[in-house]
């Protein structure tokens, strides 16, 4: 009962971050709602039992790329955005068609995966275990992960670097 | 206990909510981050799923989504940012040419 409990404030804390990022018209506002959602959503996984991708969520996404966001926002100082005629076509279009296929979907998935119930901390995934899965079975995609890291880290400065600075490496 | 479905509402709602976004934000950045938000929500269900099927690789995958996820908002925010450099604006109404 308590997990249920717990399940059912942070979820509405989940879908209220969810909703507000779309309300909300100044991206700052947006990145902190989506804070929220990412924080709740760690407890979520706590919940499910997965303590290492919950501590992961709340190091990698919560931390380091939402302080992205924060940075780039504050960076190209972004103001409000303004409505569109485009914008006004994807609202009357596309909230209807979203909303018919989350119904559908959630009808399909309670008569399909029925009553089914998880209890709290169902399937340890503590660091150890996790790590040990990492570091046999999965030792080749981890490794090649590393190479896409290191290639977007330099996709990254490439692209951000100021095409000013490169012109004048060249000619001197 | 909580039924699985829950979870699978839950991110099936996430998900909802970043395609939603995705369709109705003009603004560059947080076309970004409904991207983000839709990844949480697929994240939710994987791991959801693990736990349904006693299976742990369904975590490892969530981790490997994590990484590609860092990865792609590296580079992403890093195109945003010359795509500002060059056009002076976020809205993406205003950013239809691939060339200046």
């Amino acid at each position: 009962m308590t997990h249920l409990i717990i399940f059912l404030f942070f979820g509405g804390l989940c879908v209220a971050g969810a909703v507000n990022l779309l309300v909300q018209r100044h991206p700052i506002n947006s990145a902190l709602s989506l804070v929220v959602v990412m924080g709740s959503l760690a407890v979520e996984y706590l919940l499910l039992g997965a303590e290492f991708v919950a501590a992961v969520q709340v190091i990698v996404y919560a931390g380091a790329i939402m302080v992205l966001f924060v940075f780039v926002i504050m960076l190209l100082n972004a103001g409000e955005e303004e409505r569109t005629k485009g914008s006004r076509v994807a609202m009357l279009f596309g909230i209807p068609g979203m909303l018919v296929g989350s119904v559908l979907v959630g009808w399909v998935l309670i008569e399909r995966t029925g009553t089914q119930t998880v209890s709290a901390g169902a399937l340890p995934g503590a660091p150890r275990t996790i790590g040990w899965l990492l570091f046999h079975n999965f030792l080749l995609p981890f490794e090649v992960t590393s190479i896409l890291v290191l290639i977007a880290i330099m996709g990254a400065v490439v692209l951000a670097s100021h095409p000013d600075s490169d012109q004048g490496k060249k000619e001197s | 206990m909580v039924p699985i479905s829950y979870y699978l509402i839950l991110s099936g709602i996430l998900f909802a909510c970043g395609v939603t976004g995705f369709l109705i934000k003009r603004n560059i950045i947080s076309i970004f981050m409904s991207i983000e938000l839709m990844l949480n929500g697929v994240n939710l269900s994987f791991v959801a799923f693990a736990a349904q099927w006693h299976a742990l690789s369904g975590q490892i995958f969530v981790f490997f989504v994590m990484v590609v996820a860092a990865a792609e908002a590296a580079v992403g925010l890093a195109i945003i940012i010359a795509v500002y450099r060059t056009r002076e604006t976020l809205n993406v109404d205003q950013v239809d040419l691939l060339k200046l």
